[in-house]
């Protein structure tokens, strides 16, 4: 079964296309001094529009994750255990990401970890490994 | 401000947790209007005395479900509710028919959640997809940024927060089991249980199956079918009904986030507000509860609800669970049905059997897991992961 990808937005496109790049750019808000993840229209928080795109090294801690000793829905049903992780940026978001070349009893909450840039067809996810 | 107590349950229904459902299937406009007939019938108050009705998703009617089962059912409606928090979509229900009750707008409400197997059409099941609660939809936070990391269904936020709550506080995985094993006593004294008679050991839940680290079998609920159904009424009309009604005295309602990877704090929950605001307009402290009924699809979620809700101070939850004795018997009766994990977790009819076994314990009628005096209780109800939070006081006059 094929596993469900990500379809980008308007909104969303610039995000996926520096992934595509082998880079990560999240939206800040001057007004909040804050990045903003996932990408949208208004910040969270003010609701102003007027967020600008910067680019980030994407480095970051595992914040928590588990591993999935039974698939999370049938598309996974082959790649079990699933090493699934919320990584805090250096810059401050959170983001929902799976861990890859790393053993599960290797993981531990607070563990640095640098991007993965994963193309699967057209598009490009962001997985994180050790650091 | 808040509720004055002048709205009560009445009348409760309930269906038996089943795995493989022996009940006809009748569609959810049948269900529901099943429940209603049999909780009002509890209650001693007529089907035309109903003036609002609340409920959560119908799986006929994605929309325009409040006024289809008006039209179905036959009863103008003064309050006609969806209520879409998930979990705590029963809790929802609740305060918002006692607010519109003490608001003059309705003097009987309904809330039902049917839970039931439904006739299948022809040319066989139709499959529900295996998304769950996140939404596929094209510009869905979730479908662009969570289900393609393999992050959807429940145990993967649910043991997310576990690890995280284990990295800050250290995880006494004895206690979390404790839990699971005193609920299991609770339904061994509860027949409609669908655990009844299966007692379980400490040692049988942490040998069960891992299936999310830390999370194992035997701390997950187990998906069943049944339904339930509560009748509120107001005071005037509560107090020449066939039961000891539920008054409810206070309520709270507080969520902030679909996803945990996006919660300010994965493990101070949103419970707390809830819970605060609960106690607060109840003028009721945390010491007069004489049963929690808390919301329950893991071990976890009571861990966090008994801290957050203000039991024990944060990271002690652990201490609270092995000192305290939470079966019906003990000294903090905890979901002295069995809980959804050993109760059962029919559908969105998981979150009303805590309201049920709330109202059933201020009506003294509990099996053998009836408290010997029960006037105050807590009920939580918990939506998606560890999100949608909606806590309840109801006391007995």
């Amino acid at each position: 079964m094929d596993k469900p990808l990500p379809v980008p937005t308007p909104q969303t496109q610039p995000f996926w296309d520096a992934l595509a790049e082998g880079r990560v750019v999240l939206q800040h808000c001057a007004e909040c001094d804050r990045y903003v993840y996932y990408p949208r229209t208004h910040c969270p928080g003010c609701l102003t529009r007027d967020l600008e795109w910067h680019e980030l090294s994407g480095n970051g801690v595992v914040h928590t994750y588990t591993v999935a000793r039974r698939p999370t829905a049938p598309p996974w049903s082959e790649d079990v255990p699933q090493l699934i992780a919320v990584v805090e940026l250096d810059e401050g978001p959170r983001l929902t990401t799976e861990l890859v070349n790393v053993e599960p009893d290797a993981i531990e909450v607070g563990m640095r970890v640098q991007p993965v840039f994963q193309t699967v067809g057209e598009v490009t996810l962001l997985l994180y490994e050790p650091a | 401000m808040g509720l004055r107590g002048d709205a009560a349950i009445v009348g409760v229904a309930e269906w038996k947790p089943e795995r493989r459902p022996t009940r006809e299937p009748m569609f959810s406009f049948e269900q529901y209007a099943e429940l209603a007939k049999e909780a009002l019938d509890d209650a001693g108050i007529g089907v035309k005395e109903v003036n609002g009705l609340c409920t959560t998703g119908v799986r006929e009617s994605s929309m325009f479900a409040p006024a289809t089962l008006s039209e179905y059912m036959g009863l103008p409606v003064n309050l006609a509710e969806h209520v879409d928090l998930g979990g705590a979509s029963s809790a929802g229900m609740i305060w918002r028919a006692a607010a519109a009750i003490e608001l003059g707008l309705c003097d009987v409400v309904v809330c039902a959640t049917p839970s039931g197997p439904t006739p299948q059409p022809p040319g066989g099941p139709v499959n529900p997809g295996y998304l769950g609660a996140s939404s596929g939809a094209f510009g869905s936070p979730q479908a662009e940024f969570d289900i393609p990391y393999g992050n959807l269904a429940q145990n993967c936020g649910y043991a997310q927060i576990a690890q995280r709550y284990a990295a800050e506080f250290g995880y006494d995985e004895r206690a979390l089991a404790k839990i699971a094993v005193d609920q299991r006593t609770n339904a061994c004294a509860y027949p409609p249980a669908f655990f009844h008679g299966q007692p379980i050991t400490v040692d049988d839940v942490l040998n069960s199956p891992m299936i999310a680290d830390p999370l194992h079998l035997l701390e997950i609920v187990m998906p069943c079918s049944g339904g339930a159904a509560v009748v509120l009424a107001s005071r005037e009309r509560a107090l020449s009904t066939n039961h000891r009604p539920a008054f409810l005295t206070g309520f709270g309602e507080h969520l902030a986030f679909k996803t945990p990877s996006y919660a300010e704090d994965l493990v101070r929950t949103p419970m707390k507000p809830a819970a605060d605001k609960a106690f607060e307009m109840a003028g009721v402290a945390r010491s007069e509860i004489d049963a929690a009924q808390l919301y329950d699809c893991y071990t976890i979620t009571v861990l966090l609800a008994l801290e957050d809700m203000g039991f024990c101070e944060k990271g002690e939850g652990a201490r609270f669970v092995n000192d305290h004795d939470l079966t019906y018997e003990g000294d903090f009766p905890l979901n002295t049905n069995g809980g959804q994990l050993s109760f059962g977790q029919p559908g969105m009819s998981g979150g009303m059997s805590h309201v049920t076994e709330g109202a059933r314990q201020i009506m003294g009628r509990g099996d053998a897991n009836q408290l010997e005096s029960c006037d105050t209780v807590l009920v939580l109800n918990n939506g998606g992961i560890m999100s949608e939070q909606v806590a309840l006081i109801l006391r007995g006059e």
